[in-house]
């Protein structure tokens, strides 16, 4: 938009020509410059942090390479090993499972709580919720794995100790395939609903009231209400959840490495587990490579289609 | 002060208010059980680890297992390089986030599109995929198996530059307008308009880069080779693999010291976090 008022002079020492005619380009320049400032330190760091290595990734994925040795040219051969590989295969589809059902039940669980947090009650006993459902986000995964280790065994755990209360009988958790997956997803959920919970929370605040006194007015309530009137407005904050959420499901490592470090079998094993085993166990850094493009590759994939489909779905205000 | 008004009159909730909260007090004591039970396990002497049910409030408190966890690990050094990782990387995160996030969501530049691709594209990449290239470069820094080396590369967050885009995108832009109206430049519109605004948003990353890297296991174990730069949760492994006498109480109380410097920013991070989180939006 132009402007041809002048504004109020803060310096009048020098005369300054018409606003309309010097402005824009001024204004421009200055705008660049800003961002490039601004823009220099995150780009800088990205370069040589993650570009250079991702092009890294990919050459090394054409070599064969233990470290030790002078890297030989491989080819493709890397890319075969890794697609002839069962344990490979099976990690990919396992990483998949787990995605789909971790991400649905942390968004879930995570919109459920915030949107009753953010109903009627006392402040201080919903800032007391907001701070309970977020705190396991403050833990590190490798030790809360631990100590669910000793909560999940079969015979002396506290879950099924629980589970036994309401009359259900131990369940393997760590020793049978659905068992340890069940175990991961949900040690994985407890610990991550915290952080799509609190964008949720800031996200619901984010919405005007006049919208849900226009809603009220409208009669809507209850569940319409947030049918119609809430997750539209919360949809921006939906996709950041969701594409972290995925994002984060398909790098998972801490948790099955030390609840079942990928058993029983190859239950529980997942691409990252089987990135660092390749890599750092048995020091074939071109095969850990291949695995890893190929993981960056299926992130890609899924993200560009959430982003695809975000377009019909996501408003923003 | 949010939504006290609507709650009044007309508008009915689906469910009775005292279900809702009972409803979520069940769901925090699940959330929290596991660390209660981490704590107090942690009192109880090795024998009674394993008591159901368990004692919530031990009969008879010890401290022994804490005395183990200082006898066999240099909790105090472990400490110390945790917290100088951890909070340089978390200031730094939410610098650069900050001025990147707001570049991309208020500023026209050129190859803007293609540069948030690529920030976008390196969000989406696996710390895993790329760590030996990545051990390669600081390599020919000079800053394995130093502290420098986990700090400098964890400064640029393409998370965090995503989270503060979308955050900055959320604010109304006819703030930013009225001010340019009123002639303030590029840089005053994001001072004094935007950037005040803009607590709440770093506070979740400054929160956010504390947590992952306090926590932080992987980049530790591949940088740091020699035992005066680990950091907690490298100690506290090298402790799990130590004992050979198996003794859960001790691996708790370890569990519990390393939590308490995270627990402690959490309590006075809670304060930006809670102030900001009301008071976005459009407060006009």
């Amino acid at each position: 938009m132009t402007n041809t008022q002048i504004p109020p002079a803060r310096s009048q020492s020098a005369p300054r020509p018409p606003a309309a005619l010097v402005r824009p380009s001024a204004r421009e320049r200055g705008t660049r410059l800003l961002a490039t400032v601004f823009l220099a330190p995150t780009i800088v760091g990205i370069v040589v942090f993650t570009v250079v290595p991702i092009v890294g990734s990919v050459v090394l994925s054409l070599f064969h390479w233990n470290v030790i040795d002078s890297p030989r040219f491989a080819g493709a051969a890397n890319y075969g090993e890794v697609f002839g590989d069962s344990t490979v295969l099976v990690s990919f589809r396992n990483t998949l499972l787990f995605m789909v059902l971790a991400v649905a039940l942390q968004l879930l669980v995570a919109l459920v709580l915030a949107i009753t947090v953010n109903g009627r009650m006392p402040l201080w006993l919903r800032s007391v919720f907001r701070s309970a459902f977020f705190f396991p986000l403050v833990l590190s995964a490798a030790s809360i794995s631990v100590v669910m280790k000793y909560l999940f065994n079969q015979d002396f755990g506290l879950v099924n100790w629980l589970l036994g209360l309401v009359g259900i009988a131990p369940v393997p958790w760590l020793t049978s395939e659905n068992g340890a997956m069940a175990a991961v997803i949900l040690v994985y959920v407890w610990q991550q609903f915290g952080f799509s919970f609190l964008l949720f929370v800031g996200g619901l605040n984010n919405i005007p009231k006049e919208v849900h006194e226009a809603a009220a007015l409208d009669g809507a309530t209850g569940l319409r209400k947030h049918l119609h009137v809430t997750l539209p407005l919360l949809s921006p904050t939906l996709l950041v959840a969701s594409v972290v959420g995925i994002i984060n499901a398909l790098q998972v490592f801490e948790q099955p490495y030390v609840l079942t470090n990928g058993g029983p079998g190859d239950s529980t094993r997942t691409v990252v587990m089987v990135i660092y085993e390749t890599a750092f166990e048995q020091l074939r850094f071109g095969t850990a490579s291949a695995v890893g493009v190929l993981l960056f590759v299926l992130i890609m994939a899924v993200t560009a289609l959430q982003f695809r489909l975000s377009r019909r779905f996501v408003h923003y205000q | 002060m949010s939504h006290t008004t609507l709650t009044t009159g007309r508008v009915r909730h689906s469910l009775a208010p005292w279900a809702r909260i009972a409803g979520l007090a069940v769901c925090a004591l699940l959330t929290l059980g596991p660390v209660i039970w981490t704590v107090s396990t942690s009192l109880r002497t090795p024998a009674e680890s394993f008591d159901l049910p368990p004692q919530i409030v031990p009969s008879e408190p010890t401290v022994e297992a804490y005395r183990g966890v200082f006898a066999q690990i240099d909790v105090w050094l472990l400490a110390l390089n945790s917290t100088l990782v951890t909070a340089l990387i978390a200031v730094g995160q939410m610098i650069t986030a900050g001025l990147a996030g707001y570049a991309f969501a208020r500023l026209e530049f050129r190859f803007k599109k293609p540069l948030f691709a690529l920030v976008l594209a390196t969000m989406m990449v696996p710390l895993q995929v790329t760590i030996v290239p990545v051990f390669l470069v600081l390599k020919s820094m000079g800053l394995t198996d130093t502290l420098l080396g986990l700090i400098i590369p964890a400064f640029p967050t393409a998370f965090g530059t995503f989270l503060m885009r979308q955050y900055f995108l959320g604010m109304p832009k006819d703030l930013g307008e009225a001010a340019m109206l009123d002639g303030a430049g590029p840089w005053r519109v994001f001072r004094s308009v935007y950037a005040p605004l803009a607590a709440p948003g770093l506070a979740i990353v400054g929160v956010l880069a504390f947590n992952y890297h306090w926590n932080e296991f992987f980049r530790p174990l591949i940088l740091e080779t020699s035992g005066q730069n680990y950091t907690l949760p490298l100690g506290l492994v090298s402790l799990q693999g130590n004992l050979g006498t198996g003794s859960v109480s001790v691996v708790l109380a370890g569990v519990v010291l390393s939590m308490i410097p995270a627990v402690a920013v959490f309590v006075v991070g809670q304060r930006p976090l809670r102030e900001g989180i009301t008071s976005a939006g459009v407060n006009r």
